[in-house]
């Protein structure tokens, strides 16, 4: 059998990634008609889109922008909501580890939620062959370019899309096939169900650490449900 | 506030974001032979994203919203059941889209 090249590995990578724009789409979209809401310039909206590259965070930048946040507050604040990605970072270092520095710098760069989510069974169960670094580079590149046009398109929508589409919606629907995907033991859906308990109570907690905390709570759900487990933990 | 203050903001922003992603990626570590760490890690996806979902279902209008008659509750589950036998992200969105729209035309 012939190993895999850098241009199937991509490809594959491109394909995995694209039926997640469909849920990342219409949040890149709700993002620009969004970020012009809150106040910002058009410019700003699109630019945040390269330069933060992190939906959710880019959101609460823009509340935060609209209600003359100090800085300082704005960026300790986005950070805490972009944490998580330092699990992602570790999830998949070990795999990227003999590469060059421009490569970790820009697959850093392109580490998203779904870019992640749809790159690791490969990185994780698949071939450890030469290439399958491009796969990330795939699904990232793939994810950034939708994620660019998207919040664009938002902008020049403006407030052209009516809120009683509720397409604000189709993130969660995105997080719920994710999740769906990501379960295969029991204890895995008992991590998350834990998560989701803990988060609603947590909410209340300021700078969206509830988000935070519930994770860690799920996580140590997660670890001792797998005694439950039916297959060796 | 000035548009510079604006741009320089949002660079800071970016660059912690950045920096997070790099992290783990840049020092090269091989996650220790530990078992327990990759246990942890196995349990990351799942937490995380039952911790996202949950206030998309149930967080409306800054309240939070366990009854019955909202639409989004029975929208996630059909959205639920369809992700279970498909294993598509695409049909997922399709079915939880369609399902919202018609509650709410019938819920009002």
């Amino acid at each position: 059998m012939t190993e895999p090249t850098a241009r199937s590995e991509f490809l594959a990578g491109v394909r995995a990634e694209l039926p997640l724009l469909l849920g990342v789409v219409p949040f890149g979209m709700i993002f620009g008609v969004l970020g012009l809401a809150a106040g910002m310039p058009g410019w700003a909206v699109v630019l945040s889109s390269s330069l933060v590259f992190a939906g959710s965070s880019q959101v609460v930048f823009a509340q935060l922008w609209g209600a003359a946040t100090p800085p300082a507050v704005t960026v300790a604040t986005v950070g805490v909501v972009n944490l998580r990605h330092l699990l992602y970072s570790a999830a998949v270092a070990e795999y990227l580890r003999a590469l060059p520095w421009r490569w970790k710098l820009l697959l850093a760069y392109l580490l998203t939620d779904e870019a992640f989510a749809a790159a690791l069974p490969r990185l994780r169960d698949g071939p450890a062959t030469a290439h399958r670094h491009c796969f990330l580079l795939g699904t990232g590149c793939t994810l950034w370019a939708g994620w660019q046009l998207s919040t664009l398109a938002g902008v020049l929508l403006g407030t052209a899309i009516p809120s009683g589409w509720s397409l604000d919606f189709s993130i969660a629907l995105t997080f719920i096939a994710l999740l769906v995907l990501s379960v295969q033991r029991r204890s895995d859906a008992g991590a998350a169900l834990i998560a989701a308990a803990v988060v609603l109570p947590a909410l209340v907690l300021p700078h969206k650490l509830g988000l935070l905390v519930a994770a860690a709570a799920g996580i140590a759900g997660g670890l001792w449900l797998r005694r439950f487990d039916r297959e060796a933990p | 506030m000035s548009e510079t203050t604006l741009l320089l903001t949002m660079a800071a922003c970016g660059l912690v974001t950045f920096l997070i992603r790099l992290s783990f990626i840049a020092f090269g570590h091989r996650l220790p032979d530990d078992p327990r760490l990759t246990a942890v890690l196995r349990y990351v996806p799942p937490a995380i994203l039952g911790a996202l979902i949950a206030p998309e279902i149930f967080l409306l209008g800054g309240a939070i919203n366990l009854a019955p008659d909202n639409p989004r509750l029975w929208a996630a589950v059909v959205a639920l059941a369809v992700a279970w036998r498909t294993r598509s992200v695409l049909a997922t969105i399709a079915a939880g889209m369609a399902a919202l729209w018609a509650l709410q035309a019938v819920i009002g």
